[in-house]
């Protein structure tokens, strides 16, 4: 009885400490993307508000919730109202399954460090970050608009495209932590990340996921100068804040899976675990706002036939190629 | 080759920001930082004197008729000795463009431009210039220029009054 309180409060903790950083991270991570962006195009971006900007992400926040509440006219008004959540909150569920520390013992008790450690934590990530989609193309099927339908279609044939490289790339890792769970994978990288033993994989697994998370270079489906803001053309006020924070969490969701899966978790040395954890998620973050700083948009057909064509196919040798070794190792 | 080419193509971008990201902005931060607009940049629009101090405007309304955005409106007047000159001159800088084809058209050059860029105000109504606001104690650009020693005022006898010449007419009542 008293142990089983004690799990309660801790969950509890874990999960308003997870809540918390994730979302002051989301917040501090626009205005970083901001910055950084305008740094590296020669201008400061913003720094009026508060010792070099810092208080900007609470005006933006004030900005968007008093701005109007839009709904057009014909849109299909429960769907329109509904689909930003859903994008905000399967950003959000996915750090569920994220370890970010190695297990500690507390109150007598070896407390895991992740809200809640699957046996198939890997599946569970791949299928909220693909659930994710739904909210992009609900939002863009019930605003009625045919700028929001193209940005809908297209991320959906943007998840045709990367999702199976994806999933390909992971299976290596798989093969060689034996494990689906979350926790095994980083553990089976205590001497060597994954990065360093699939470093193909890894190529392939960050250009997916750049895919996934519909930034740029991969932001087809809401190219601002081809269909105005895709998806999100007919949202306004605080439900567009949703999509747009729903990406910056995805952002460091993605930081989160690329750092547990390639970049060995939260091993490292020196510098306590959850440090090194949030170097590297912080690292990957920067990585995708340099990318979005450097790279021009490709026609989303590109995209699709490189992730056909090209990621597909590399990524079928190379879990051959790694089943060939590890059998080998093993034998 | 060609893929050798993509590879390079895709890399050297983030190299070339990376290298960006370290350099100083060229941003000028404007209300702690001003810089000084060029001598003919193109702002706040001044009526000025000429060298004896007297009012160059003989309120001619060409620079009205230049106007594209229809934003000068004046009302000629006339001296006793016959030098015209605008009982009121208003500009409404809310609609100005700074274009300066009524700096252009003058013949007197009485209204020119000024590089004060700084008008911008909260309320609209501050924005409508009358002709005290825009008349400054200056030449302006051309410190020499005297309409009036090229034109000449003086007239012989009143209007009408002399050799070969009609009466005024009154458009008021030019009936049929």
């Amino acid at each position: 009885m008293n142990t089983a309180i004690i799990t309660v409060i801790l969950t509890l903790c874990k999960l308003a400490l997870i809540f918390g950083v994730v979302l002051s991270m989301a917040a501090y991570l626009v205005l970083a993307e901001r910055k950084l962006l305008g740094r590296m195009q020669l201008r400061y971006g913003p720094n009026r508000i508060g010792p070099g900007g810092m208080i900007q992400p609470l005006c933006d926040v004030i900005k968007l919730i008093t701005k109007e509440d839009f709904i057009p006219e014909r849109a299909d008004k429960w769907l329109f109202l509904f689909a930003p959540g859903l994008t905000a909150l399967t950003a959000l569920l996915s750090f569920a399954v994220v370890p970010f520390a190695p297990p500690v013992t507390l109150f007598g008790q070896e407390l895991p460090m992740v809200v809640c450690d699957l046996n198939i934590g890997l599946l569970y990530l791949l299928g909220l970050s693909s659930l994710g989609v739904y909210g992009v193309v609900l939002g863009g099927w019930a605003s009625n608009s045919k700028y929001s339908l193209l940005g809908a279609m297209r991320s959906l044939g943007q998840l045709l495209s990367y999702e199976l490289a994806m999933g390909l790339a992971l299976i290596p890792v798989v093969l060689s932590a034996k494990s689906f769970s979350i926790t095994e994978i980083v553990m089976s990288q205590a001497t060597l990340p994954n990065l360093v033993k699939h470093p193909l994989a890894f190529l392939i697994f960050m250009i997916s996921v750049a895919a996934e998370s519909k930034r740029t270079p991969f932001d087809m489906p809401e190219a601002e100068n081809e269909i105005v803001g895709g998806f999100h053309t007919e949202y306004s006020g605080m439900r567009f804040g949703l999509f747009f924070v729903g990406e910056y969490i995805n952002l460091i969701v993605i930081g989160a899976m690329v750092t547990v899966l390639f970049l060995g978790g939260w091993h490292g040395p020196l510098l306590p675990p959850v440090a090194w954890f949030l170097i590297k998620v912080l690292f990957v973050a920067f990585v995708f706002i340099w990318a979005r700083g450097s790279m021009p948009r490709p026609r989303y057909d590109q995209l699709m036939r490189f992730g056909w064509t090209v990621m597909i196919p590399i990524g079928v040798i190379n879990i051959l190629l790694t089943a060939a070794v590890l059998l080998a190792i093993n034998s | 080759m060609t893929l050798w080419r993509d590879i390079k193509g895709t890399l050297q971008p983030f190299w070339i920001t990376l290298g960006y990201l370290f350099q100083k902005p060229v941003t000028i931060q404007y209300p702690e930082v001003k810089r000084t607009p060029p001598p003919r940049y193109r702002a706040r629009i001044v009526l000025t004197r000429d060298p004896d101090g007297g009012e160059r405007c003989v309120a001619c309304h060409l620079c009205s008729g230049a106007c594209p955005v229809d934003c000068i409106s004046m009302q000629a007047a006339e001296d006793a000795d016959g030098r015209r000159y605008a009982a009121w001159f208003r500009i409404n800088f809310s609609r100005c463009i700074f274009c300066g084809l009524c700096a252009e058209a003058c013949p007197t050059l009485a209204i020119q431009m000024t590089p004060d860029y700084e008008i911008c105000n909260r309320d609209i109504l501050n924005l409508v210039y009358e002709k005290e606001d825009l008349l400054i104690d200056g030449c302006g650009k051309d410190t020499q220029y005297n309409f009036y020693e090229h034109a000449g005022i003086g007239v012989a006898n009143e209007r009408g009054r002399n050799q070969d010449e009609y009466g005024p007419v009154d458009p008021k009542s030019l009936l049929p």
